[in-house]
């Protein structure tokens, strides 16, 4: 689904990505793991076209992402959830509209919003909140908010930076299971992380980067740094 | 779906304007001031050009005639004048008319009035008042009575002295000073209004800079261009309709005191050229606004759009 084909990314002298080469097939979860500045970030850039990589190419089944056009790019980006650990909701729409927004940027029509959001509201935990802002939720919930955001388009393949990284154990727990979840229903994920015993729950593939290199590449979710 | 998508954006971007509040306000406050400075520019022309109008009414041209020309000869003169595409009007005073008139003038000169007496026949000749249609135009006028058509009516034995060549320098100045204050005032709206659109664009530039996070978290979602773009658009629409409202309401106000105050210095009552004009002034303040608030928007998240 996801190749990575000895990819290079070097921010003026400073490599972040060093000739790394991945592939990650559909219905994975992988967690990508290390330490901050070990290039976990940058990788999920690149997937999602916010980065180019100095040197290599990086595919989306048979497509070179950083080859598309900006029309196909949008259409590339429809098919990829992406939650972030600073949330990056739309601090000008309520809980409902920011997930209702996802559905109408991939032309879905009334009817469909209207049922599919209360829906996800339900999942995630946060039908009481549909009509607050972000700025009025909590960490938690934000950050479920986020993952209502990413779902609701079914997408073929969900990112998750760090998305553990701003919140409490219980929370953590809460928002691990949910992407458990929806791996089970068959979603890609790629979940970046630094907290061990998040791997420690999930027991799925573990890639270990240090310094913009695949130091270990582990089938059983083992966190050795 | 063209249908959905316009009315999605179009509720989008009103509620992005109602809840940004106070950068809604910022904008809306900066437009005011563009559309003011453009519309106080309409009134200093309107203005101006009244000032120059009763300038220009008041140069003239005068051809003195001998005291014994003929009146057919004079009028005869006066058709071809009238015929000629510079002059405006003309007046022609008689003999008579003219004795009149210069002892009206010097009534209180009774030196002057005893040697009038004294002469037996009447010393003034007959006189026709020129007026042409612009100040620049005399020239051309007074050199019609040296062409052979005038000639021909035997302008050269008749006509005592054109008063153009008295005047000549005067008229020649006060051309030069209309057509420079024109020009001057001209030059001076257009960079006035470019400094403000330039500080407007610079206004809402930084407004949509403040949402270029968002702008990427869209992208990010999947939203196309036009589908970001298009609130942003309908904000900045929203922005020019709001400050040509408040900008055609301060007016009201401003230009009744104008009006009462200004008349007698500029010549025209600048409230009943706004209630003349009003229409016109709107639909001027509406346009600019929309077209400054639109084409603002579309600039400034262009750099966000890209790749």
């Amino acid at each position: 689904m996801i190749y990575f084909n000895n990819v290079t990314k070097k921010y003026r002298d400073n490599v972040s990505l060093e000739d790394i080469s991945i592939t990650i097939t559909q219905g994975e979860f992988v967690a990508i793991v290390g330490h901050s500045g070990a290039g976990k970030t940058t990788l999920t850039k690149l997937i999602l076209a916010e980065e180019k990589p100095t040197a290599g190419t990086v595919f989306y089944e048979s497509k070179d992402i950083h080859k598309l056009s900006s029309r196909d790019l949008t259409h590339f980006r429809r098919k990829v959830g992406v939650v972030f650990q600073d949330f990056r909701l739309l601090s000008n729409k309520t809980v409902y509209e920011n997930i209702a927004f996802a559905m109408e940027a991939i032309e879905k029509n009334e009817e469909e919003i209207f049922q599919d959001v209360p829906h996800v509201l339900e999942l995630v935990d946060l039908t009481a909140r549909a009509s607050h802002f972000p700025h009025q939720l909590s960490g938690g919930e934000k950050q479920r908010l986020a993952i209502a955001r990413a779902i609701i388009t079914q997408p073929d393949l969900i990112i998750a930076d760090e998305p553990t990284g701003n919140l409490d154990p219980i929370n953590t727990n809460e928002v691990v299971n949910l992407l458990k979840k929806i791996n089970d229903l068959g979603t890609t994920i790629i979940l970046t992380t630094h907290n061990k015993s998040v791997l420690d729950q999930i027991k799925k593939r573990v890639i270990t980067l240090e310094n913009g290199r695949v130091i270990r590449d582990d089938k059983d979710g083992k966190y050795m740094l | 779906m063209f249908f959905i998508k316009t009315k999605r954006i179009i509720i989008s971007g009103c509620r992005n304007f109602k809840r940004s509040g106070f950068t809604s306000f910022a904008s809306i406050l900066i437009m005011t001031v563009t559309l003011f400075v453009i519309t106080s520019l309409i009134f200093i022309q309107a203005a101006l050009n009244s000032s120059l109008n009763d300038i220009k009414e008041k140069v003239d041209v005068t051809v003195y005639f001998v005291s014994d020309a003929e009146e057919s000869a004079i009028k005869n003169i006066e058709v071809a004048l009238k015929n000629l595409p510079e002059v405006k009007n003309i007046t022609y005073t008689s003999q008579d008319q003219a004795l009149v008139e210069f002892k009206e003038r010097h009534s209180n000169d009774y030196l002057t009035l005893q040697a009038l007496d004294e002469l037996d026949e009447n010393p003034l000749g007959a006189s026709l008042n020129v007026k042409a249609r612009d100040p620049s135009q005399y020239e051309s006028i007074s050199k019609y009575f040296e062409s052979e058509d005038a000639l021909s009516k035997g302008a050269l034995t008749i006509i005592d002295k054109i008063d153009y060549h008295q005047n000549k320098v005067v008229i020649d100045r006060l051309t030069s000073i209309i057509a420079g204050a024109k020009k001057l005032g001209f030059a001076v709206s257009l960079i006035l209004v470019i400094i403000s659109i330039i500080i407007t664009f610079s206004t809402i530039r930084l407004i949509i800079y403040m949402s270029r996070e968002e702008i990427n978290v869209m992208k990010l979602v999947g939203a196309g261009a036009r589908y970001i773009r298009g609130p942003f658009i309908v904000s900045g629409v929203l922005v020019g309709i709001i400050s040509s409202i408040v900008t055609i309401l301060i007016f009201i106000p401003v230009s009744i005191w104008l009006g009462n105050q200004m008349t007698d210095f500029v010549g025209i009552n600048l409230f009943t050229y706004y209630k003349t004009n009003f229409l016109q002034l709107f639909i001027i303040m509406l346009g600019s606004g929309v077209t400054i608030g639109s084409i603002s928007s579309i600039f400034a998240i262009h750099r966000y759009l890209r790749k």
